[in-house]
């Protein structure tokens, strides 16, 4: 699956997530910068990566959102094109509104690294068709500010759609109905603030990850 | 009264003694400006000169094949193999932390990972070695509040995962607290990049934050004695932004692979004037710059505050004769900001114009070669009493399970959890061995089967009884942890704290120090690679002088060659076989369990045998690399019985072993006592394990074996049997941390 990272100032995952890619999706995993009016020829999947992109100046992701690279995304996404945005990655969709809510600072107000349990919400889509429904795996989440919100009719839409695909089982963030990850309506879309990166190789502790990966390798880009 | 003697009567305020000043008129022939005079100062303060500890450098083993670059760079690099090196140093940050703990903390970060990048090593690593007074003060709350915050807003922000350290609490840090944080990078042997200005006409390129008013002085500050008057002294601790430290990084790293940068050099201390001035006087040669062209922040600067402003994040390239334009293009994508402010010429001085008039002209060695005192040390009669302090009087607590649920919870031992949880401890995916899982951290070199270990170790109770033996113990305790993952021991980066050496019980300590890490270092083969002083840690408060107890902070570096041969410290099951390896511990001398429960800092440090050191790590190495355990964990504060109960409370798993012993060896000496050369194994193969303990000819015990729901220990020659349930253990060791914090 030809995947384009992209690179903003700031960004701190980008060489994590272009390593899971190359070891998992597509050995020709490329960086791309923010300035780029375009991602590369055939692009399949384009990964946000964590980090603080601008500095979280004015608000995590904020910035990052309204820079050249994400026109480029924004018809990628429109174009059913895949896009995993992880920890300010998530942020960064969420800002350029190709995910609804936000997320705004941990409930204890503290910057939080450790492993999380998630329960997989919704195994049907494109980028967990490798999980079963109900499965609890470990992933690490390393954030300030991940505690989602959403107006309650967002909220119930995203439930009753079958949206809200990673629910942590014990919420260390404060996150409205303990939610991890979401996907948009199209099933294209995927935010998650823990990081399936990290989680991809048993060297480093937890392969609960991989499935995201391996999920799509198998899926096929919505029509 | 002539200018002149009005500097003269003024040295001080620019951090020089009069016969210094005096001395400089003699060196130049003239008097100097009060530009001249600040810049002298600064060079020769302790933190840029060092002056005071310099003379007892000539003591440190520096070379061995492994070592790639040693003292005197901005880091020192050590071959781990495969063409990859790794840059490493460590710098304290103890004044700034101590009137601003956030920013003192973050900008110490900053200014050390700046040093690794400089060397062309992309920063992979930090450590910190934190140490604060009185843990229920409200001052050690809001020190080790700040000081975390600050770690976790830098580090975290610019994405180098935060992977150990060490935080303890002593009172004589009650006003002084130390922060010393350590960085390892990254680099391909062909990428290391040295502090030179080059060649005769070379240009001098200023890159990052514009400067501005902050950090003024601060080297002078950090050299100096903290008072009630260093909270007017804010002003010098500078303001950190990891965001541009992140564009400098990357646009670094960029310039130096890409062939166009011939010097690097970062703007710490004494900021402007110190990059390039030492820049210069490795290259030999002298410089010129207009420090009308220094990018500013406000605007009124005068050339005292664009020469020695601390302002953060800011670095000086030299290009590559022929590749400017190639270097500033290439920082221009990073949205730097990059201005030519000079060249290197053919004459010998240091030589600054500001709105078109010479401002100073100084040479270049005068300014890099410090005056040296070498001074008389004395030792403290009080302390020399408390170590010869006669403890068979010292009575044995009726109750010696108590006192292990009273170590474990003693802040200096109880798990740091709260702490590390929030630093990011896994970003760049290379940790394997996480904070709090072993006794060192442990990287992976992607591209490679190999690991990078890193510790940072000091017992500063020995060495405050007995400055040679403790500084050594720091040494040998920094090699054994090492071996405990699995790594051999490369080099090491000292990081040393002491009050103020004017004093002679102060140089004494110092001095005694800097001969016991030499020795271990030459005995354990672990040169030292560069370091950090940090002097005048007192706090004078009326009449009374309060000296921190001396911290020669080790951090070690080691290297696993195959990365899946490594050992934690937690039990990994139920059924497995205990080992010491290693002799019991026969003296209570200088322990934790001394001090906590009988109020003692006495007694002489458990003696050190450096041969049987290295026996006892070259064992565990050979058990790890030989697959026969992964399970190996030192004994340090609070003894063998504190690191028993660690191990079972990691693994989830109680224990049940037996110490025998001699009857009039104390038990509580047995259980608590720190002797060195000791570590603990498990193992489901004993036979294996026996027989490679006994080919390598190293004394070893077999104590007991994992499993059941309490950690259980029998002294049947003293008669005593202590059991106390895992969860109690646990309870005790993971709650006081997070109380602290609040």
């Amino acid at each position: 699956m030809k995947t384009a990272v992209i690179q903003f100032p700031g960004s701190n995952c980008d060489g994590d997530a272009l390593h899971a890619a190359q070891l998992l999706l597509d050995q020709d995993a490329q960086f791309v910068w923010h300035t780029e009016a375009g991602l590369p020829q055939g692009t399949e999947l384009v990964f946000l990566p964590g980090g603080f992109s601008y500095g979280d100046h004015l608000r995590s992701g904020a910035i990052a959102a309204r820079s050249p690279i994400m026109q480029a995304v924004k018809a990628h996404a429109e174009r059913g094109g895949f896009v995993l945005g992880v920890c300010n990655g998530f942020q960064v969709l969420t800002e350029s509104g190709l995910l609804p809510g936000a997320l705004s600072r941990n409930r204890d107000l503290h910057f939080l690294c450790r492993p999380v349990h998630l329960r997989v919400e919704n195994a049907g889509t494109a980028f967990t068709g490798a999980y079963t429904k109900g499965q609890v795996i470990e992933v690490p989440i390393a954030h300030g500010e991940g505690n989602y919100y959403a107006d309650p009719e967002t909220v119930a839409r995203l439930e009753g759609n079958g949206q809200v695909v990673f629910r942590y089982t014990d919420n260390p963030n404060g996150s409205l109905n303990d939610i991890a990850g979401i996907i948009n309506e199209r099933g294209n879309v995927l935010g998650m603030m823990p990081h399936p990166e990290r989680a991809v190789e048993a060297l480093l502790g937890s392969e609960d990850g991989r499935g995201l990966f391996d999920s799509l390798v198998r899926a096929q880009a919505p029509a | 009264m002539t200018q002149a003697a009005t500097l003269r009567d003024r040295a001080g305020t620019f951090g020089l003694s009069t016969e210094e000043f005096d001395l400089l008129v003699t060196r130049i022939g003239r008097e100097p400006n009060a530009l001249e005079a600040a810049i002298v100062g600064a060079m020769w303060s302790e933190h840029c000169g060092y002056k005071n500890s310099r003379p007892l450098f000539r003591h440190f083993p520096t070379t061995g094949p492994q070592v790639l670059q040693g003292p005197g760079e901005n880091a020192g690099v050590v071959d781990i193999g495969d063409g990859w090196g790794v840059a490493f140093k460590m710098e304290s940050h103890n004044h700034p932390s101590a009137v601003e703990p956030v920013q003192g903390a973050a900008t110490g970060v900053g200014g050390i990972l700046r040093d690794i990048f400089a060397m062309g090593a992309r920063p992979f690593a930090v450590l910190d070695s934190l140490r604060f007074g009185n843990p229920d003060s409200p001052r050690t709350r809001f020190l080790l509040n700040g000081v975390v915050e600050g770690i976790a807003h830098y580090g975290n922000a610019i994405g180098v995962p935060t992977v150990g350290g060490e935080v303890t609490f002593h009172p004589s840090y009650q006003e002084n607290p130390l922060v010393n944080v350590m960085a390892l990078g990254l680099l391909r042997h062909e990428d290391l990049a040295k502090g030179t200005m080059g060649e005769v006409g070379n240009t001098i390129v200023y890159v990052g934050s514009k400067t501005g008013r902050d950090g003024l002085g601060g080297a002078v500050f950090a050299s100096a004695d903290l008072s009630n008057a260093s909270q007017a002294d804010r002003p010098a601790v500078q303001v950190g932004d990891p965001f541009m430290e992140k564009l400098l990084l990357e646009a670094t790293l960029e310039a130096i692979q890409a062939g166009v940068v011939a010097g690097v050099q970062d703007m710490g201390a004494a900021g402007l004037v110190s990059s390039t001035c030492e820049m210069a006087y490795r290259a030999g040669l002298g410089i010129t710059m207009d420090l009308d062209l220094v990018p500013t922040r406000e605007d009124g600067m005068v050339p005292m505050e664009l020469c020695l402003s601390e302002s953060q994040e800011r670095m000086i390239l030299v290009p590559v004769p022929g590749k400017e334009q190639d270097l500033l293009d290439l920082l221009a994508k990073w949205e730097l900001d990059v201005v030519t402010i000079g060249q290197v010429e053919g004459h010998t001085n240091y030589r600054l114009t500001w709105r078109g008039e010479v401002v100073c002209d100084l040479p270049v060695d005068l300014l890099n070669e410090a005056p040296k005192y070498t001074r008389e040390g004395i030792e403290s009669d009080e302390i020399r009493a408390k170590r010869e302090r006669d403890l068979s009087g010292v009575p044995v607590p009726g109750d010696l399970g108590a006192v292990l649920t009273d170590l474990l919870s003693h802040p200096t031992i109880a798990s740091k959890r709260p702490i590390y949880q929030r630093f990011d401890h896994q970003v760049m995916t290379n940790t394997v061995v996480v904070p709090g899982a072993a006794d060192a951290a442990v990287m992976r070199v992607k591209g490679s089967g190999m690991g990078v270990a890193a510790t940072s170790d000091c017992n500063p109770r020995f060495v405050y009884l007995d400055p040679y033996a403790g500084a050594a113990a720091a040494v040998a305790e920094a090699a054994r942890n090492l071996a405990c993952v699995g790594a051999t021991p490369l080099a090491i980066t000292d990081n040393l704290n002491f009050g103020n050496p004017h004093r002679p019980e102060v140089y004494y300590q110092l001095e005694r120090a800097v001969h016991g890490i030499a020795d271990a270092c030459r005995h354990l083969n672990t040169p030292v690679t560069g370091g950090n002083v940090s002097l005048y840690n007192q706090y004078t408060e009326g009449d009374e002088r309060v000296a921190i107890h001396p911290t020669p902070t080790i951090g070690m570096v080691g290297v696993l060659p195959d990365v899946t041969k490594r050992a934690t410290l937690d039990l990994k099951g139920e059924g497995h076989t205990l080992y010491l390896i290693g002799e019991h511990a026969d003296t209570i001398g200088a322990s934790q369990y001394l001090e906590t429960v009988h109020g003692l800092e006495a007694g002489h440090v458990p003696a050190l045998d450096l041969t049987r050191e290295q026996a006892v790590i070259d064992a565990t190495l050979h058990l790890i690399r030989a697959g026969l355990t992964d399970t190996a964990h030192d004994c340090a504060e609070g003894g063998l019985a504190v690191a028993l109960a660690e191990m079972a409370i990691a693994g989830h798993t109680g224990l049940s072993v037996t110490l025998n012993a001699p009857a009039e060896t104390r038990p509580d000496a047995l259980l608590y006592g720190e002797a060195h050369a000791r570590i603990l194994i498990a193992t489901p193969d004993d036979a294996g394990t026996e027989a490679a303990l006994t080919a390598q000819g190293v004394p070893f015990t077999r104590l007991g074996t994992s499993g059941g729901d309490t950690v259980t220990i029998a002294l049947p020659d003293h008669h005593i049997h202590l059991s106390v349930t895992l969860s109690a253990l646990t309870h005790a060791f993971t709650t006081p941390l997070a109380e602290i914090l609040g």
